[in-house]
Formats: C-alpha cells, structure tokens, sequence
C-alpha cells in the first residue's frame, strides 16, 4: 500500500502525532497535558505557515 | 543529640537516587519493545494507548509513504543517525527489518517525508521510554 500526502497534510499529520506524545510526556496533569498539546500542535502548524510565507517572500 | 557516625551517612550524589526496583527495569524495555506498553503496564491506559496509537500511526504512515528503513552498517554519519533514530521504535524496527521492509522509493517526492516519519516516531518512543521510567520510579503520577 503506498500513500501519497502533500506536504502540508504531512506536516499536519506529523504535528498531531508529535504533539500527543509531548503533552502526555512532558506535563503530569491530565488537564496540562491537553493544554501542553494544544500548544504544541498550534507552535507546529503555526511555524508551517510562518516558514510557508518566509519562503514565498524569500522567492519574491 | 550527637551527629550519627560518619559511616552511617550517605555521598550526596546517593542521597536522592531512585530505588531500583523490578518495573523500573521492565517499563523501560517494555516500552521500547512495543511504543505505549510501558504505560499500560502500569496501568495508564488512556495515556498508553494514546502513545501507541500515534507512534505506530507515524510508523506505519512513514512505511506506507515509502520511506527508507536504515541499516546498522549505513557507513555514513547521516545514515547512522538516522539508524539511531530508528531503531528507537523498537519492535515495530525488527519486524519491518525482518520482512524486508522499508526500502525507500526515490521516485516518490513524498518518499522523503515518510522517512522522516520513520525516524521521528523512533525518536518519539524514547521520549516514551523515558515517561515509562520515570511512572515506574515515581518520579511522575
């Protein structure tokens, strides 16, 4: 079976599978784990977009 | 009151140190061997599964896009990085080096990011690891 993904899905998927892993590992308290995820997968799909135009400018 | 005799006192580098005990052993081994699993022993099921469920996720993704499984002997620096992060999955490495898996596809653009994921879902387990240790000492609730 083979996938094909954009980029940005990957990034996205790639993001949500990271970001589940650090809130559970890196916070001790359920609700600080949710939060710590959540601020982890915006930091991610955040720094996506913000490269994403960095490079559109860079190409300008 | 005296001070206790000086042979009775502990260096300061033992003084905090975890005890060792059977699951502080087996949680970490566990964990590496099946991502997730050195949670669920210790009875976090939520967190476990959680943990499992994305990491063999991102394994399974990362094969499914074609991405290259490196080998021990990779000879290159690069290609013994990313063995180092491989390997990290564990039992999900063994098996897809026993089936002959895992070759990498230069034709697909998106082979590249499978490989990525590939070596990140390994990364991710030691992180796993290390929370498995950590609830076994604990260190963590």
């Amino acid at each position: 079976m083979t996938i094909t993904l954009s980029h940005f899905s990957s990034a996205i998927l790639f993001s949500i599978f990271a970001s589940v892993v650090f809130g559970i590992t890196q916070r001790n308290t359920p609700r600080d784990m949710v939060r710590y995820g959540l601020y982890c997968f915006a930091m991610f799909v955040g720094g996506v977009i913000v490269a994403g135009w960095v490079m559109w400018l860079i190409r300008r | 009151m005296p001070n206790p005799s000086p042979t009775k006192t502990k260096p300061p580098d033992l003084v905090d140190a975890a005890p060792v005990s059977t699951m502080s052993v087996v949680a970490p081994a566990v964990a590496w061997l099946i991502p997730g699993a050195g949670h669920l022993i210790q009875k976090r099921w939520g967190r476990g599964i959680l943990l499992m469920v994305s990491i063999v996720a991102m394994f399974l993704l990362g094969l499914a896009m074609q991405g290259r499984v490196y080998k021990p002997n990779g000879g290159d620096i690069l290609d013994i990085l990313g063995f180092v992060g491989d390997i990290g999955a564990g039992g999900l490495y063994i098996v897809t080096r026993a089936m002959d898996w895992g070759h990498g596809a230069i034709s697909h653009a998106t082979a590249d990011y499978g490989t990525k994921f590939l070596i990140v879902a390994g990364l991710l387990n030691f992180i796993t690891v290390a929370d498995a240790y950590h609830i076994a000492i604990g260190k963590k609730p």
